[in-house]
């Protein structure tokens, strides 16, 4: 399947969605496409990795499929599991059905085995792969690779169709040399103010377009600080969300003082930033 | 087209990025589906395949620049205008988008101008910083913000100041690619390229560097705290789990084929850290002492010692929520760790253990920070010795080159002796250290 025909109509479809690119958003995820290899989006929390996913499934009209990582995520909830209570009922209802119990209908899908099955278009988001433990890694690294999966009861499966991938993270850890080879990689990180500017007006309608550049440039301000937590896109979201909430048509002093909760979440970064813009 | 792939990949793999066999296949065959005249998509598409750490980005950007120039827009034009209306026109500029084609093409036309100076007898060269000199852009920072106050100005001067710097990395472009068409671009691509942040030099950091590396501590302490805590769990087993247990065992009809152990309690040491706070060692410093405290999860207390020639606690100044530029302000105007100014290990060894002996238990790690050039002090390395037999580990970490131990003043085998020295002259070998030594437990 042809997931985008160029990079540029990549930018079109995915702005279709809501989402703006720029160049290298644009062109890693074509040539994910083309070359059917998975996009590692790594980059700091709220720049738009998750969300990334969810538009090229939507430009594409794909299903999304969506693998959240965590510490202890195991094969058994990444891949497949076989539903052990409905195997145990079933032989204690009838002694002879051991051969039967290793069929289908005693499978539990997980997303991986999911997507690859699917034969529908299909987004495989494997969302903050840093969380996982390194060895989950192991496993995406081998069903990344042919897209098939063995279940010694069942035989092979194969995808029919490859999903797009998705990775994300945070780099709270490095993922392995491999399994970074075996992607595209995308860095995705806080944007221009021009650019951060035009995803406030797509992402919040009615809110003015004097507000989001105020917006956008305060929030390269508050960037520039040295703060525990810079604030992310989902940040800017949210604050122009707030005004437009309360009504307010200029991002003055005293409005950031009132609504600078919204962007910094630790007591320490208000106070550096009140102090270093001058608020009180 | 595949001869400057295969140099340009080349020239990558020598500046220090590690590009694989099949990565650079990946590269290739990704031309095949791209158009070559749009050198933006290019450029993002060898980023894509070939770059996979956000720290030689930057690096990857100046040889690409190299390799494959602009060629879209013929020469600058020509510009002899009077100096103060092209002060203006920058003004004009900074005070917009960056991103306008007319800001490089200007930037461009100002390397033609103002460029070329003598770089010897007879020989012409091209530079940055006779064009800085001459449009001197810093100045009109005051004209551009006039006279706002407060927020508004606030923001503007954000706008300016990142403006100047895009201002002059598009000359120092310029004038590379000019080196380059004169001379070559194999004699450029060298030094060209800096190395990552995290393998500058501490020691010979500039003060927006120390500030870009300050900013890379709390990703860098949440990477090694998931590091370390993974190293602490796997070191333990415990006592059984159960449940776990019985829940796998299902799998198997019912026989425990694999038993599952629960994590025991991580065993977390004490930190005790003596710096140096001298001018010599202040940048390494800093950044170390503000990792270890970003790090105080992973410890079950943290200490820090400070001195020049004499020494006080600062733990207080680095108490949780506290906002880090301030510790390191008070630290160094309110601590009493300073007489003469001239360091002088031998007696802050012998301070320390006066007044502070009590903070080293059998479970403390000693960690102390500095380059061990005490002013041909004597170096009181039996004092060293005492201490470091009380603790249960104690490392000593030198932001000097090994090359430069005991040249001068340094009296660093004299210490090394006695306590494990390690060589630490950038963050990375620093994150090394802690994730590798017993100093994280
Ligand atoms: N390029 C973009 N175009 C439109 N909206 C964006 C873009 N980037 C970010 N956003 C906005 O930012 C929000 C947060 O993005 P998202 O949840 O994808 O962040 P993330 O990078 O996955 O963060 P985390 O690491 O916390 O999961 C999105 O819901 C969207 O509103
Ligand atoms: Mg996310």
């Amino acid at each position: 399947m042809t997931w985008f025909a160029s990079p540029s109509e990549a930018v079109t479809r995915l702005r279709q969605t809501g989402y703006l690119s720029d160049d290298a958003i644009a062109t890693s995820v074509f040539l994910a496409g083309v070359l059917q290899k998975p996009l590692l989006a790594e980059g700091p929390a709220g720049v738009g990795k998750t969300q990334l996913a969810k538009a090229i499934a939507e430009a594409t009209g794909s299903d999304l499929v969506r693998l959240q990582c965590y510490e202890g995520l195991d094969e058994a909830r990444a891949l497949y599991e076989w539903n052990y209570k409905k195997q145990l009922l079933r032989i204690q209802a009838d002694d002879d059905a051991w051969d039967d119990i290793f069929a289908e209908e005693f499978l539990l899908e997980r997303p991986l085995l999911k997507a690859i099955r699917s034969d529908r278009p299909t987004v495989l988001l494997i969302d903050e792969t840093d969380k996982a433990d390194v060895e989950v890694e192991g496993l995406l690294l081998e069903i990344l690779s042919d897209f098939q999966v063995t279940i010694p009861e069942l035989g092979t499966i194969t995808a029919t169709r490859r999903p797009f991938v998705v990775l994300t993270s945070n780099a709270t850890r490095e993922l392995s040399e491999a399994l970074k080879r075996r992607c595209l990689y995308l860095h995705l990180d806080y944007p221009t103010p021009e650019r951060e500017r035009d995803i406030v007006l797509a992402q919040v309608p009615g809110i003015a377009e004097t507000v989001a550049e105020q917006l956008a440039r305060t929030a390269a301000t508050l960037r520039a600080l040295e703060l525990k937590k810079s604030p992310s896109i989902a940040e800017t979201v949210d604050w122009a969300h707030t005004l437009l909430a309360l009504g307010r048509e200029v991002l003055d002093e005293q409005t950031v003082s009132e609504t600078l909760g919204v962007v910094l979440k630790h007591h320490s970064d208000q106070q550096r930033a009140a102090k270093e813009l001058g608020l009180r | 087209m595949i001869d400057r792939h295969i140099g340009f990949v080349h020239a990558l793999r020598e500046t220090g990025l590690p590009v694989s066999l099949a990565e650079g296949l990946d590269a290739a065959n990704a031309l095949r589906h791209l158009d070559l005249a749009d050198r933006q998509t290019l450029r993002e598409a060898y980023a894509a395949t070939l770059v996979k750490r956000p720290q030689h980005r930057e690096g990857f950007d100046v040889l690409f620049d190299l390799w494959f120039p602009s060629t879209t827009q013929g020469p600058p034009k020509h510009r002899d205008d009077d100096p103060e209306d092209l002060r203006t026109e920058l003004a004009g500029l900074l005070a917009g988008d960056p991103g306008r084609p007319e800001f490089r093409a200007f930037a461009q036309a100002m390397v033609e101008r103002f460029g070329q100076v003598q770089a010897g007898p007879g020989r012409q060269s091209w530079f940055s910083f006779p064009v800085m000199r001459a449009l001197s852009p810093q100045t009109l920072i005051a004209r551009l913000l006039g006279e706002r106050g407060g927020l508004p100005e606030k923001i503007a001067r954000q706008r300016v100041t990142t403006n100047i710097a895009a201002f002059e990395a598009a000359v120092a472009a310029d004038v590379r690619r000019r080196i380059a068409e004169e001379q070559g671009r194999e004699r450029i691509t060298r030094s060209a390229v800096k190395p990552p942040i995290d393998r500058r030099d501490f020691l010979r950091v500039t003060k927006a560097e120390l500030a870009e590396m300050r900013r890379e501590i709390h990703p860098l302490a949440r990477r090694l705290a998931t590091r370390l805590s993974m190293k602490h769990k796997k070191g333990d087993r415990g006592r059984l789990d159960f449940r776990r247990t019985v829940r796998a065992s299902l799998q198997s009809g019912g026989v425990p084929l694999t038993t599952h152990l629960k994590p025991r309690r991580p065993h977390k040491p004490e930190l005790v850290v003596l710096t140096d706070a001298s001018d010599s060692v202040a940048g390494f410093a800093q950044f170390t002492l503000l990792l270890t405290f970003a790090l105080r999860e992973q410890f079950t207390k943290v200490r820090a010692f400070a001195f020049v020639d004499t020494v006080d606690e600062i733990t207080k100044y680095f108490a949780p929520g506290t906002d880090v530029l301030d510790a390191i302000t008070r630290m160094t105007t309110e601590a009493d760790i300073s007489r003469f100014g001239r360091t002088d290990y031998g007696h802050v060894l012998r301070t320390f253990e006066e007044r502070h002996a009590s903070a080293l238990t059998p479970k403390t790690s000693l960690l102390i920070l500095g380059d061990a050039r005490s002013n041909y002090q004597p170096p009181n390395t039996e004092i060293l010795k005492r201490l470091t037999e009380k603790v249960r580990h104690a490392y000593w970490l030198n932001p000097e080159p090994r090359e430069q131990w005991d040249t001068g003043d340094s009296v660093a085998s004299g210490y090394a002796a006695i306590i494990s020295m390690h060589e630490c002259r950038n963050v990375h070998q620093l994150a090394a250290l802690i994730e590798n030594t017993d100093v994280g437990g």
